[in-house]
């Protein structure tokens, strides 16, 4: 078991038992057709959890079939939204049942804080379905004003069969945010969880069959990008891919769709948000939320606030506090209550992270705090500072993806602007003021798709959430999300001796 | 009970056990006696016989349901609370009613003399359904971030507008509840209903349930009583927000200008209707048929959209007109325990007379009695239904609601004299088209002035679906998102904006 930081002995967790490792396709749980495994590992330990079916091209074929039968010719779409609503409701209800469970698998397969994914994670995502479940009976088109004797009006359609490529770093409320709308919309779906963490998922998937999801509505496919992934967006009878992941991969993903069918693609990507915090912010308040920014979910969130920029007047102070606190942060066994950052989730991204924090020391940054990994076992590192950081160091220009701060000095209002937007990402922003108008200057003048005033992190189901430049298109949670699994059909026809026009 | 009028013998049913649980009034959060003592009779119509005493509210109970209303919208968590958790109350609240449905669709019967079997299936769960449909609005409720045209920045709050008084009918006792109570809930205002003196109980029971729910004390509150009495108390205070009204043209005019005289309280009415069904030669006839019957004789004639305005294109009228007669003597009139009954009694006493006494104008007036024209049996309100040809426009049976199940035949001949007459009247709430052709469809539906236009089908409400009337049959939407806009006053935030990269 590792220990974390600061010396403490933290107890291990029993295992949950492993339920569920076969692929989901049409209503089955099956092997794949190759019956090939893959391992998933505990992060804690970096022990095998679990050997899981492993997906290549012909399990995403037979997916898409099912998924595309289940479209053409199945109950799904041809309910109404209120049966379907209903449906997604009783499915809600029954995660609800099984929340220690989920939180735990969650806790092994990616590190997850347990209490947190009890108390927020999969509670959040139970909401997020309960938002779709009730906006399926309320999805409009519209009656148009023509200039010519015509009628027209707009139909709502759903698109068809729906890839979903989902992230480790939130495996329930990646699954979530996309199969919610997805299904509310009346779309079937296929998704390719992480490789990371494929076991909440499978879960899902029982869940969603118990809660009367009919066969091939949902189904789930496992294994690694290149093969299963590639399968999936690279389909020619899929229509449109929704993914949340590494630009580097949004690239490839959005090119396999331009090269298959010219499906369409959303695409929720990478950040390096900026938190900008001006000198009349209250002290504490700023180094709790910058703090939390940036270690939250061991800085494995594709909104983490990596660059703090602190204004001239405040920043001596913000610097001496916020080591003390990130010396607070315990690091440890993610089902230790006490511990606020588990593990990162794999040896890939740990030894990425540590390689990044090298990268930071060589480009003549100043090392705050942290540096280095912690304990013997498993893949922990320190809450890491960096100060006097510069915008082109490959720390402060890259995304982590780890508990590392850049910190950064600023004078004016038009710096701070004029710095937050230089990089290529454009996720979120947080903005740390009193003052009505810095507010509202700054949150029209930075590039991002969220921009969070005197918090961060403020995530909500009718919030739409989405990125700018090359942290992505298309938009999670609220009404806007549904839009991506619909198509508009415009309907016309010509009318004769109407009394209006 | 009441026999039929076509002489089949009626087979054996059960009465289920009648008992009725709450005839107090309910205010923040409990059951009390009218401040006065005072007590009404509620009749069975099936009998006329007295099935409760009802608490009586006045003034004095009005103002203190206000108070508590006004508390709780000031004070209390259901306007504080969010959307969501709103919602979830309100599920909890429609999952109670699935759970007693026998119960609530029992009492429906024996006030309004509405169908037992009809209020099971349809009724009762229209009602859970309704609210779970705003239950799940509550969180998207969205005002906008406005275009300004200068360095300004704009956007809209929606907000509840307050203390919502509700003043119901009593032909849709349990719909009518949920049409006016769901949204304004959703939307986070608190309320005082009022139903009608005639179907009081029902209301109560939901308000029982609404507390098990979890909706906090003075949020709904019921005072029952009588319109000049309590309703003029709820329309006409200086401390409700809004009234919403559903009910007759004639106690319409009087809401709206008991609110014009006291607060300037906005107002929506839902009043009624003299709704045209328009019958083309390309029809079905037995379709057709079966749809005329079915537009004006359920809910024994009891409803604002009724059909009872039948345009029949000539091509087709004559065939109509018999197949008509026939079909009515199928229609049969008896207790509405009686899962093989389609009509039970008029609500009560005065509903019952009213639609005789029209009966007798309409042939007094000339019309030619096709069928029925006279009440069933020996107790109770029964009528049987009744259907007049040979009718003209001007006729008092053509232009007055009845509210009970007369058809009145009419034959027409051309698509513009379909649209001259149907628009002939003062109310506007409702018109069906059978057809199949694209055009007539088109034109005929874009020409009607009513609220909702039912092609090849009546009664297709839907809860997703805006309901409400133009001209004299009101104004306002019940169901669907703009119904929510009823509770909701919008708020514009305007503040400078200065440097904005963009405008």
């Amino acid at each position: 078991m590792a220990e974390n930081g600061n010396g403490s002995v933290k107890e291990g967790f029993k295992i949950p038992e492993i339920k569920y490792t076969k692929l989901f396709i049409n209503g089955e749980f099956v092997d794949a057709a190759s019956g090939k495994l893959f391992e998933t590992r505990d992060p804690r330990t970096g022990d095998v959890i679990a050997n899981v079916a492993e997906a290549d091209k012909v399990d995403v074929d037979l997916a898409v079939k099912a998924a595309r039968e289940a479209f053409d010719h199945g109950p799904w779409p041809r309910m109404s939204g209120y049966e379907r609503g209903r449906i997604l409701y009783k499915y809600a209800d029954l995660i609800e049942q099984h929340i220690e469970e989920l939180a735990a698998i969650d806790g092994i397969d990616a590190g997850k804080l347990f209490e947190f994914g009890k108390a927020v994670d999969i509670p959040g995502a139970v909401r997020m379905l309960r938002y779709y479940a009730s906006a399926a009976d309320k999805i409009h088109g519209e009656t148009l004003k023509l200039t010519g004797q015509h009628q027209g009006y707009t139909l709502k359609e759903p698109i068809g069969v729906v890839g979903v490529i989902i992230p480790w770093n939130f495996p329930s409320m990646m699954f979530f945010l996309k199969v919610s709308p997805a299904l509310a919309a009346g779309c079937t779906v296929v998704v390719k969880p992480a490789e990371q963490t494929p076991l909440s998922a499978l879960f899902y998937a029982k869940l969603a069959k118990e809660a009367g999801i009919p066969d091939g509505a949902l189904n789930v496919v496992n294994g690694f990008g290149p093969t299963a992934g590639a399968a999936l967006t690279s389909h020619m009878d899929v229509d449109n891919i929704s993914f949340t992941g590494s630009p580097e991969i949004g690239r490839v993903i959005m090119q396999s769709a331009a090269t298959s069918n010219l499906k369409t693609v959303s695409l929720e990507l990478g950040g390096k948000s900026p938190f900008i915090i001006f000198d009349d912010a209250n002290l504490d308040m700023a180094v709790g939320l910058a703090s939390a920014a940036v270690f939250f979910n061991k800085g494995e969130i594709c909104v983490a606030g990596s660059r703090v920029y602190v204004q001239e007047g405040i920043y001596d102070e913000f610097v001496k506090r916020v080591i003390e606190v990130a010396k607070g942060w315990v690091v440890g066994d993610p089902f230790d209550p006490k511990v606020n950052m588990g593990p990162q989730v794999d040896k890939v991204q740990y030894e990425r992270v540590l390689k990044y924090i090298e990268y930071g020391k060589r480009d003549g940054a100043t090392l705050l705090t942290g540096g280095k990994p912690c304990g013997d076992k498993g893949y922990y590192i320190e809450p890491t500072i960096f100060a006097d950081v510069k915008e082109d160091m490959k720390i402060a220009k890259d995304e982590i993806f780890g508990p590392v701060m850049s910190l950064i000095k600023f004078k004016t209002i038009e710096e701070a602007i004029e710095r937050a937007n230089c990089t290529k990402y454009g996720l979120a922003a947080g903005i740390l003021t009193n003052d009505i108008n810095i507010a509202n200057r700054v949150s029209r003048s930075v590039r991002a798709g969220t921009v969070w005033i005197n918090c961060y992190f403020v995530f909500d189901a009718d919030a739409p959430f989405g990125g700018y430049k090359m942290s992505g298109f298309g938009r999670d949670q609220g009404m806007n999300a549904i839009e991506k699994y619909l198509q508009v059909k415009s309907v016309i026809t010509p009318i004769y001796n109407s009394p209006w026009l | 009970m009441g026999s039929e009028t076509n002489g089949k013998v009626q087979e054996g049913f059960e009465i289920p056990e009648i008992n009725i649980k709450f005839t107090q009034l309910f205010i923040d959060g409990h059951f009390v006696d009218a401040l006065s003592g005072k007590t009404f009779e509620t009749r069975d119509p099936r009998t006329g016989e007295v099935v409760a005493r009802v608490a009586e509210g006045d003034k004095a109970d009005v103002d203190l349901a206000v108070k508590a209303a006004r508390k709780a919208f000031d004070h209390s968590p259901w306007p504080r609370m969010s959307g969501y958790e709103r919602g979830r109350i309100m599920m909890k609240f429609a999952d109670l009613i699935d759970q007693h449905i026998e119960e609530l669709a029992i009492l429906d019967t024996i006030n309004a003399g509405k169908l037992f079997k009809i209020g099971k299936l349809i009724d009762i769960p229209g009602a859970s359904q309704l609210l779970r449909y705003y239950a799940g609005a509550a969180d998207k409720i969205h005002g906008e971030t406005l275009k300004l045209s200068r360095e300004l920045q704009g956007y809209t709050l929606k907000e509840p507008i307050g203390v919502v008084g509700h003043i119901i009918p009593w032909n849709y006792p349990t719909t009518m509840f949920f049409f006016k109570v769901s949204p304004a809930l959703a939307a986070g205002c608190t309320m005082v209903v009022k139903p009608a003196e005639q179907s009081p109980l029902s209301a109560l029971y939901y308000a029982h349930l609404a507390k098990e729910a979890g909706i906090p004390d003075g949020v709904l509150n019921i005072v029952t009583g009588f319109g000049p009495t309590a309703g003029s108390a709820v329309a006409s205070h200086m401390d409700i927000d809004k009234v919403s009204f559903t009910g007759s043209t004639e106690v319409g005019r009087l809401v709206m200008e008991a609110a014009a005289k006291s607060n300037l309280k906005s107002v929506s009415l839902e009043l009624g209707g003299k709704s045209p069904l328009i019958i083309f030669d390309d029809a079905d006839v037995d379709m057709a048929v079966n749809l005329a019957q079915f537009a004006i004789f359920t809910n024994k004639g009891e409803i604002c959209v009724a059909g009872s305005r039948v345009y029949v294109q000539e091509g087709i009228y004559d065939q109509f007109v018999r197949k008509a007669a026939e079909t009515a003597k199928n229609w049969t009139v008896g207790d509405p325990f009686n899962p093989n009954i389609h009509q039970g009694p008029q609500v009560d006493k005065a509903q019952f007379e009213k639609v005789l006494k029209y009966i007798e104008i309409g042939k007094q007036e000339g019309a030619t009695l096709l069928t029925g024209g006279k009440a069933c049996g020996d107790k109770g309100y029964y009528v049987e239904p009744t259907i007049f040809t040979d009718v003209k426009d001007d006729m008092r049976i053509v232009q007055e609601e009845i509210f009970g199940p007369v058809m009145s035949l009419m034959k027409f001949k051309t698509i513009e004299e379909a649209i001259e007459k149907a628009n002939n009247t003062k109310y506007g709430l409702a018109a069906g088209i059978v057809t199949n052709d694209l055009n007539t469809t088109n034109r005929v539906s874009r020409s009607i002035r009513a609220g909702v236009i039912w092609v090849n089908c009546y009664f297709a409400f839907d809860t997703d679906c805006p309901f409400g009337g133009f001209k004299m049959s009101g104004f306002g939407k019940d169901m669907g998102l703009d119904a929510l806009d009823k509770y909701l006053h919008s708020k514009s935030v305007v503040t400078p904006i200065y440097n904005s990269p963009w405008l």
